[in-house]
């Protein structure tokens, strides 16, 4: 089911609220991604991985852009992470079960840095944006 | 079997001892129930769970999250055997309860976001790799009886 004008606004206040501070977010949700899930790590080999480097914070910024890029087209998700999609099948290979962990550990992200938000109806809500965005990704997959 | 080192069981030991594991589970199932609606499939009996205010305010919520978390204290205890610490649990999730074990993975996930949400500064990417390999392995031992 897609996010209702209520689930939209939850989310949509947060972003709002992180302001240019996404990439942080992003960047550590990766970081996070790869100690924690380190198979994940396998899909970029030619990355300097290790926590801090310019290599993550690059890739998380580009995440972030992506993101704030599906929060701006929620009425039309496939078409506007269509080249994404192509690109995570086509190019990069990427498991769909790799996006639910990033997904996984944003949402820990958002949950240290953003304790008094964080209640249950905004995690419900993230969780909910982020399978959307996950579904959207992995689309063009077959 | 889990396999924790001796660094990430301090940490997991250390992490634990600050919370208040009684309201860490209430918390927990009810942000499963409202993150995952789907959940309330297994808790007809336990009365409101309209809205995500309700379902966080819900008594039998708050109890059987505490049960629920309380068990998983014990099995911090014998990590090395968490297979047999939750053999009759696991009986019992089969036969009489029906809970599809992948339940168990999301509870365990809701958990370390809710961690995340106390921890803050402390849970650090270590400290999540470890709770994440103790939620698998309770997780695999919930599952391990079924038939």
């Amino acid at each position: 089911m897609a996010l209702s004008a209520r689930e939209r606004e939850v989310v949509s206040a947060l972003w709002r609220k992180m302001g240019d501070n996404v990439g942080v977010y992003t960047t550590e949700a990766l970081e996070r991604t790869f100690v924690v899930f380190p198979a994940t790590k396998t899909y970029f080999p030619h990355l300097n991985l290790s926590p801090g480097s310019t290599d993550i914070k690059a890739h998380g910024k580009k995440v972030a852009d992506a993101l704030t890029h599906a929060i701006g087209h929620l009425d039309d998700l496939p078409n506007a992470l269509s080249e994404l999609s192509n690109l995570h099948l086509h190019k990069l290979g990427v498991d769909p079960v790799n996006f639910q962990f990033f997904n996984h550990c944003l949402l820990v992200t958002l949950a240290r840095h953003y304790p008094g938000d964080f209640t249950a109806v905004m995690q419900a809500c993230v969780d909910k944006l982020l399978a959307h965005v996950t579904s959207a990704l992995v689309s063009k997959y077959r | 079997m889990v396999h924790l080192t001796d660094a990430e069981k301090g940490l997991v030991n250390g992490l634990w001892g600050k919370i208040n594991v009684d309201e860490v589970g209430g918390e927990t199932l009810g942000r499963l129930l409202v993150v995952y609606p789907w959940t309330q499939r297994f808790f007809d009996s336990f009365g409101n769970l309209s809205s995500a205010a309700a379902i966080m305010d819900n008594p039998k919520v708050k109890a059987h999250g505490k049960k629920v978390l309380n068990s998983f204290s014990d099995g911090l205890k014998h990590l090395d055997d968490l297979k047999g610490t939750f053999a009759q649990l696991s009986e019992l999730h089969c036969d009489k309860l029906h809970v599809d074990p992948e339940n168990f993975r999301l509870l365990g996930n809701v958990l370390v976001v809710v961690l995340g949400h106390h921890l803050r500064a402390e849970f650090t990417p270590q400290a999540q790799a470890a709770f994440q390999k103790v939620v698998a392995g309770v997780a695999n031992a919930l599952a391990h009886k079924y038939h």
